[in-house]
């Protein structure tokens, strides 16, 4: 059992990632990923689909096995065999595109589940942490309810204040809007929104180009599993250095 | 609000359609059945060999009189081996579906025995292991165990249906999606606690009715006890349809059998109505 992490950690980045690649057989998904995460950060992937965003967040998430690189978490390097991959996820927040909630389960218990096995706190202590959290994000009244019988935004929430629920260093979300209709992409982005303004670190990928142009603090494009060029939001959706970013922001402006 | 709300002309019509048409299918319905049913009954009551086979399957008398020894019997042994060996089964079938799903280096040999089991028990005929059990066993002379034939048959159904059940378990496990798994990952569950609080609840609510086909299977199966020697009451219809030349009895006990499988028919939708309720959401 590991208590409950800190937000933040005084001081050094979060995370740091030096040359990472990844392969699936003979295809190279990821090659030469270099990323700096301090507190606070927000970074939005972005680039085409297929280009390796998911399979990244996966990586750091440690859910993938890496092939090359080092990956250093609070000043751990987490890509070591020997590291205690549990203890890692429990001081990160994942939130998948397709919601993965557990359909057995209530809001209260999908979102308790985690405090409670992995961090061993009180049920009464994780239950109130976990109301607070719904009401806050609007879901005060379905804590009771089984996922089912929510909405895809509210079941996009849930998964969100599922994975705040363990107060995590670092929070992972992989186009987590993508699998809602317009309408509801929005109640989800404002969390995040809200999310990023209180300095929670994240790192995520997505295809709203206007909320990650809002909320970054940096942008990596990614092709073909390289970073191809990263800055702060405004340099690059204004002045993209490469040709290959420009044309990417061309096609998803104009499609958009 | 506006004024309170009115069937149009058009959906009225519509209804007395409906009712029409619902009347109609009733009515056929019924004659279908009424036909069938005379058709079936004349065939068979006015068949030369009828009060014959009246007389050793369907006599009311024999019915009469063999149903006490029967229901003693019936109830003393094949309802209560159900209600002991059903929840062993469930709980042995359910270790051993789990136990394959072990991934660390440690539970090596339990993954492999495991494996071992479930080829070989689901292998050999039950009617086979409830022989070599009830009569190889006691012959042991194990000291701390009973040494009854009826003790080791119910051993015998209980390690028999466990590795038919596991089977059942395992397909639940490896049907539930492994987006499940990785969100469990994700939220640092350990792989025996992803097992023990989403994997398991899930594939146990979706493999309720399969395991519906084994408990009722095993209901049946409870008369193989009578081959080491125990009255249930199959045995006590056999021996009375022995001593007093007819067949009216091994039907009563046949219908003993139908009536048992009911209650559990009823309760396995129920649940699963219950449960399906709260199944469908998840993923998309
Ligand atoms: N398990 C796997 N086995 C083999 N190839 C895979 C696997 N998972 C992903 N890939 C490949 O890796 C590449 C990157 O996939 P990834 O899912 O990371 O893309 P993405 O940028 O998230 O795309 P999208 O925007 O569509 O979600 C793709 O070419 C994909 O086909
Ligand atoms: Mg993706």
């Amino acid at each position: 059992m590991t208590a409950l992490p800190e937000n933040t950690q005084a001081g050094g980045p979060i995370l740091e990632v030096a040359n990472l690649r990844k392969t699936y057989g003979d295809k190279v998904v990821l090659a030469d990923i270099d990323l700096t995460v301090s507190p606070s950060d927000v970074i939005c992937l972005i680039g085409a689909s297929g280009s390796g965003k998911s399979t990244l967040l996966r990586c750091l998430n440690l859910l993938e096995e890496i092939d090359d690189g080092v990956v250093v978490f609070q000043g751990e390097e987490v890509s070591d065999p020997r590291c205690d991959r549990r203890a890692v996820r429990g001081r990160m927040g994942m939130v998948f595109q397709s919601f993965n909630l557990f359909p057995h389960l209530t809001v209260l218990d999908n979102v308790t589940l985690a405090p409670r096995k992995v961090h061993g706190v009180p049920r009464r202590e994780a239950e109130e942490r976990a109301r607070e959290l719904l009401s806050r994000f609007g879901l005060a009244d379905k804590a009771d309810a089984h996922p089912d019988r929510l909405s895809g935004g509210q079941q996009q929430r849930v998964a969100l204040v599922r994975a705040l629920a363990t107060r995590p260093a670092l929070l992972l979300l992989d186009e987590i809007t993508a699998a809602l209709d317009p309408e509801l992409v929005g109640e989800v982005l404002g969390i995040v929104r809200d999310l990023a303004a209180e300095g929670t670190t994240m790192v995520l990928a997505t295809h709203e180009m206007a909320f990650a142009r809002e909320v970054a603090t940096s942008v990596c494009f990614l092709e073909d599993g390289r970073i191809l060029e990263s800055g702060p939001p405004a340099q690059i959706f204004s002045a993209p250095r490469e040709e290959r970013t420009r044309q990417f922001l061309r096609r998803v402006l104009s499609a958009g | 609000m506006t004024a309170a709300w009115q069937p149009s002309e058009r959906e009225l019509e519509r209804r007395a359609v409906r009712r029409r048409l619902a009347l109609r299918s009733r009515t056929i319905a019924t004659l279908a059945v009424v036909v069938f049913l005379g058709v079936t009954l004349a065939a068979i009551l006015g068949s030369p060999g009828w009060p014959r086979v009246q007389e050793t399957f369907f006599s009311a008398e024999h019915a009469r009189a063999s149903f006490g020894e029967i229901w003693s019997g019936f109830w003393r042994y094949n309802v209560v081996i159900f209600l002991i060996a059903e929840p062993l089964i469930l709980v042995l079938g359910l270790a051993l579906a789990v136990a394959r799903q072990a991934r660390s280096p440690w539970l090596t040999p339990v993954r492999g025995l495991a494996v071992v089991y479930t080829d070989l028990f689901r292998g050999v005929p039950t009617l086979l292991l409830v022989m070599l059990f009830g009569f190889g066993m006691p012959a042991l002379q194990l000291q701390g165990v009973p040494n009854s034939g009826l003790f080791w048959a119910i051993v015998a159904l209980v390690v028999s249906y466990a590795a038919y059940v596991a089977e059942v378990f395992r397909a639940g496990i490896e049907s539930i999606h492994p987006s499940q798994t990785s969100s469990a990952d994700a939220l640092g569950l350990s792989r025996g606690q992803a097992m023990r609080y989403v994997v398991v609840p899930q594939a146990v609510r979706r493999v309720i009715p399969p395991l519906l086909n084994d408990f009722v299977s095993l209901q049946k199966d409870t008369a193989l006890v009578f081959v080491v020697g125990v009255l249930d009451g199959v045995w006590a219809a056999q021996d009375y349809g022995n001593y007093n030349f007819n067949y009216t009895p091994l039907v009563v006990v046949a219908l003993f059998f139908v009536v048992l499988t009911i209650p559990l028919a009823r309760l396995t939708d129920w649940l699963q109505r219950r449960m399906a309720e709260r199944e469908r959401a998840g993923l998309r």
